[in-house]
């Protein structure tokens, strides 16, 4: 955990929800979906964040916005972690993509959006890369039954 | 607890030089013959291929039942061991490669997954792969000790050995 830079973090990325918090070693931040751009290009060109770890999302069911995307970063400069939260509404559930700063940001936003089903503008190829063609539906949502399955191959009887 | 079916010499048959001989029947010869001949192909996917590995090393060594040189195209084999979960995405592959092999064949589900999905059940795995294939013998076991496996190959060689074998008819 590197207190300073956590500190130097908060005073230059100051988004609209209020600063970051340290959760488990890691700085989390809290953003608006407009904000997500302006941030990690100022983590990776001004902070040295220059690895994407993985992009996921979180479906709080019942709640709005429903679904909360969740990107991580990793400096190997200073050895330190960033999150980065927003929200996005079931009706449009779509984000910025991140490919045109991170190449490895395509597979882990088609894996995203296999099974949350979240949009993300600019990554032109959203082919299903987990699943199937075919598959109907995203099943890490919480309203996907959980036992229903949707074979290739038609079953002997 | 197998039923034996080595041919069988005489018990009146005396070793002393002269001309040897053994009786049996065409089709229990033919069957000796095959259930020894098995030629498997690994279709492995999961975890149980560590199994698998062991089972065939020499401590367990299913070269003693004929059944060690893995064939590298199904083609050439006339086993498919399953070994490991099969999913969805994967089914249509494991039909290809079932359809691919030559009659007579056979098929063992090698582990709790190739048997009934185990504890898989959800949008991604296939509950058992007799959902797509025809299945001969079933090996439980998540995964299962070698000696399942063997006991396993030893079933399916008595049922091989006690099957009806085509090429045994009126011309052979």
């Amino acid at each position: 955990m590197d207190l300073p830079l956590f500190e130097a973090l908060n005073q230059a990325i100051v988004p609209a929800a209020g600063p970051a918090v340290v959760s488990h070693g890691i700085l989390v931040f809290v953003l608006a979906p407009d904000e997500l751009l302006p941030t990690v290009r100022q983590l990776r060109d001004v902070h040295g964040f220059d690895i994407f770890l993985d992009v996921t999302a979180v479906d709080w069911i019942g709640q709005e916005p429903r679904f909360e995307v969740v990107h991580h970063f990793y400096s190997t400069v200073h050895k330190a972690r960033v999150r980065l939260k927003l929200r996005v509404p079931e009706s449009d559930p779509s984000v910025d993509s991140l490919v045109p700063l991170y190449g490895s940001a395509a597979f882990m936003e088609r894996e995203c959006h296999d099974m949350y089903g979240i949009r993300f503008r600019g990554n032109a190829d959203l082919r299903p890369i987990l699943l199937y063609e075919g598959f109907v539906g995203h099943p890490l949502r919480k309203d996907y039954p959980k036992q229903q399955e949707q074979p290739l191959v038609p079953y002997r009887s | 607890m197998y039923a034996r079916t080595v041919p069988i010499v005489p018990a009146s048959h005396q070793k002393d030089g002269a001309f040897e001989y053994l009786t049996t029947r065409k089709d229990e010869l033919i069957g000796w013959a095959r259930k020894f001949s098995i030629f498997p192909y690994p279709f492995v996917t999961a975890c149980c291929a560590m199994e698998f590995m062991a089972v065939s090393a020499s401590p367990y060594d299913t070269d003693r039942f004929g059944a060690a040189l893995p064939r590298f195209s199904p083609r050439q084999a006339d086993l498919l061991m399953v070994v490991g979960t099969v999913t969805h995405k994967q089914a249509p592959i494991l039909l290809k490669v079932y359809e691919q092999m030559c009659e007579p064949k056979w098929v063992m589900a090698f582990g709790v997954c190739a048997t009934s999905g185990g504890f898989y059940q959800n949008y991604a795995a296939l509950p058992g792969i007799d959902k797509v294939i025809p299945v001969d013998i079933y090996i439980p076991g998540c995964p299962p000790r070698p000696e399942m496996v063997i006991d396993g190959i030893m079933q399916l060689q008595e049922k091989i050995a006690g099957s009806r074998h085509l090429i045994v008819n009126d011309r052979f």
